[in-house]
């Protein structure tokens, strides 16, 4: 029986689990994830079951978690490495962005750096200061690094696994948020979507709703709502911020005419404003409407208690659907 | 009592510098580190002198070379050959070195021809050697970023199980190489940790040639640096930069305790930046021109022809082949150089990803179109002439 319900935690630590036994050079690095099995409790059992060699506590400094991964690529090795919170990928900015993604252009071609950086993202959980960011927009910018965001409980493994596989090095947006919803994970059955796949989640008529990681659910339940006035929407399933599934994109709007953008990352030099772009150029004379974007403000992430204001929620994708459908 | 010491001497700057070259060639016995150099033949040592005089003839062509506009920049390593020699033969095959963009000496020991470092500062690639071949990582421009990747190299070779087998073939170190200016960075505090908690087979080596551009090493520290890695439980040494045989003893030692499991080991050598910082700099402007006179008089090369000449192992024929060997070097450089193409520029999307990449393949072709039209547009002319 290879299809099982599970959460996104859970079907990350499955992926996880099967690459380490799939590939002795897979390793796992990071705060806390041995023994405690990450905060998230994402690698939980995994030092039990492969040994302190392979899941590795280290020392509360990102920038060397970081930093040895890469010397371990150069030894040959398939590093997986935890960042605990989306804040706390800053310390190690200066080697993800200098070093990870250009040693394989540095050398010519002739070091791979198959590096997978695990980081849960995103808002929605109550929390202190630097747990909520997302800081996608930043990797994307970054020439040699690809970025992918599952939704899904099916995607989180899979994506785990092709993150895994990749000669490339991959920055694995996780939905902290949505770790604990259930879906049904075929584990044994490959799927046709590649990891820099877009993927319809809904299809639809009247305009497209276009999200990643946590924003997907809420997506489609703009999409069901508007469904009850007798709107079809279709939802877009992104999964790959860099590269960018452009052709997807562009059918669903050739079809639809009209495109809503919805992330938590901040509006301004967001995501969204590249899609936008690329949207008016591959799809000018289909256009019905103006490219519209939900997403965070031009302000820091907000204490929680104002985080919902800060967030996209139903009102706002569906008042944003309302303006596209009415130009 | 080893020169690798876990405890700092009060006051501190009573730090002990281990030499065994004085300025003037005289030879000091030295009970831990003469078993070490025990092998040393003569052809050794003349080898060790060729190797100096070599690589300070490139590093001035080079040099002369920015200032006819061949590169776009040269980082000068004048005064340091004698602590880059020295530890580049304290290596075995197997192991790996991480440089900084200034070990000319270092990639000399390691193979990497002059002419590809000079490539690089032309602006031909980033990196022309494969560090895989070579065992030599890239030369690193982000300071401090390279102790890191230092460390997991080694972590790597402790999980191939090939540290402490004593076998002379298996074992392997990592030699991470750093400046003094870049002893203030972050990484390398954070190198430290994790090489002393997982007690990882790699040594660390500052040239402190004195000099971080225009601040001088005590804005960087209070304290002698080879004190610095104490505070972690990583025994340190300060060992005279000028003196390629203290330089080569100590980092034998230093790599065959890494090797042998006993864990990270951190290197002080002191020298002197004798050249500005790069051919962009201007050295007049923040140090006294007595202190680099001063430092002239204890340059590594001289000293160990003085040495050498006192024991008869050199005569001024050998010298002047040397400096003629050098020279020839120089010219090569300086025709290859000047007779370099440029690369064609739309190799400049090659190699972005290991895998295809759909923006970088649809960029590309974009570009090649673009240029295509200018192709058309001059056979059109052909034609019309």
């Amino acid at each position: 029986m290879s299809t099982m319900q599970l959460p996104i935690a859970r079907a990350i630590t499955q992926g996880l689990r099967d690459a380490l036994r799939a590939d002795d050079h897979v390793l796992l690095m990071g705060e806390d994830i041995g023994v405690l099995g990450g905060v998230f409790r994402v690698t939980d059992g995994l030092q039990a079951e492969f040994g302190a060699q392979r899941v590795v506590d280290t020392p509360l400094a990102e920038a060397a978690i970081v930093g040895t991964a890469v010397g371990l690529c150069f030894r040959g090795y398939r590093p997986v490495v935890e960042i605990q919170f989306d804040g706390f990928v800053f310390p190690a900015f200066n080697q993800i962005t200098t070093q990870v993604a250009k040693m394989h252009y540095r050398t010519g071609g002739r070091v791979n750096m198959p590096l997978v950086i695990r980081i849960p993202h995103g808002g929605g959980i109550g929390a202190v200061e630097h747990h909520s960011e997302s800081p996608e927009a930043l990797f994307a910018h970054t020439a040699g690094l690809r970025v992918v965001a599952p939704s899904t409980a099916q995607d989180a493994y899979w994506m785990t696994r092709q993150a895994i596989e990749s000669e490339d090095p991959i920055i694995m947006l996780e939905p902290k948020r949505r770790y604990w919803m259930k879906g049904d994970v075929d584990t044994e059955r490959r799927p046709e979507l590649g990891l820099h796949d877009a993927a319809i989640a809904r299809e639809g008529t009247d305009a497209t709703l276009l999200a990643w990681g946590p924003s997907v659910p809420l997506a489609l339940e703009a999409a069901a709502t508007a469904a009850e006035d007798g709107t079809e929407l279709e939802v877009i399933d992104l999964r790959s911020i860099s590269p960018l599934d452009i052709d997807t994109i562009t059918a669903s709007v050739q079809r639809t005419g009209r495109l809503v953008i919805v992330h938590e990352a901040p509006v301004f030099g967001g995501i969204g404003g590249e899609i936008a772009a690329r949207v008016t150029e591959s799809c000018f004379y289909s256009l019905e409407a103006p490219v519209l974007r939900v997403g965070g403000f031009h302000t820091p992430y907000p204490p929680a208690r104002m985080e919902e204001a800060y967030l996209p929620d139903l009102d706002r994708v569906l008042d944003a659907v309302d303006r596209v459908l009415d130009a | 009592m080893s020169v690798f010491r876990t405890t700092i001497p009060a006051p501190p700057q009573d730090e002990p510098m281990v030499q065994l070259l004085a300025p003037d060639g005289t030879r000091t016995p030295h009970d831990e580190l003469d078993p070490v150099l025990a092998h040393l033949t003569g052809e050794d040592l003349r080898g060790f002198y060729r190797d100096m005089v070599m690589i300070r003839a490139a590093d001035l062509e080079a040099t002369a070379l920015q200032r006819q506009g061949q590169l776009g920049l040269w980082a000068s390593a004048l005064g340091q050959e004698g602590a880059q020699i020295g530890i580049g033969h304290a290596s075995r095959p197997q192991d790996y070195f991480v440089p900084t963009y200034r070990e000319h000496g270092v990639a000399w020991a390691r193979g990497i021809e002059p002419m590809t470092l000079l490539e690089m500062f032309r602006g031909i690639s980033h990196c022309g050697w494969d560090p895989h071949e070579l065992r030599t990582h890239p030369y690193m421009i982000v300071l401090g970023a390279q102790t890191p990747h230092a460390v997991g190299y080694a972590m790597g070779i402790q999980r191939d199980g090939a540290v402490g087998t004593g076998d002379v073939e298996t074992d392997t170190a990592v030699l991470a190489l750093f400046g003094d200016g870049t002893s203030s960075e972050g990484e390398v505090s954070e190198s430290f940790t994790f090489a002393a908690s997982f007690q990882a087979p790699v040594v660390f080596y500052t040239q402190n040639n004195q000099w971080a551009i225009s601040v001088p090493t005590s804005v960087q520290s209070r304290v002698p640096l080879a004190q610095r890695s104490r505070g972690w439980g990583i025994p340190s040494v300060r060992v005279d930069g000028n003196d390629v045989l203290a330089c080569l003893a100590v980092g034998r030692i230093a790599l065959d305790a890494a090797r042998a499991g006993e864990g990270p080991r951190f290197i002080e050598a002191l020298t002197y930046r004798m050249a500005a910082h790069t051919t962009s700099d201007d050295p007049t402007r923040y140090r006294p021109r007595a202190e680099e006179e001063e430092w002239a008089a204890k340059d590594p090369i001289a000293r160990l022809r003085l040495h050498l000449a006192q024991s008869d192992e050199i005569d001024e024929a050998f010298t002047t082949a040397c400096d003629e060997e050098g020279h020839e070097l120089a010219m090569r450089l300086h025709h290859h150089i000047h007779a370099m193409p440029d690369p064609d520029p739309r190799e400049l999307f090659e190699h972005v990803y290991a895998e295809p990449h759909p923006l970088v393949a649809e960029e590309r072709a974009a570009y090649d179109d673009y240029l295509a039209q200018f192709e058309d547009e001059a056979q059109d002319q052909e034609g019309v002439r």
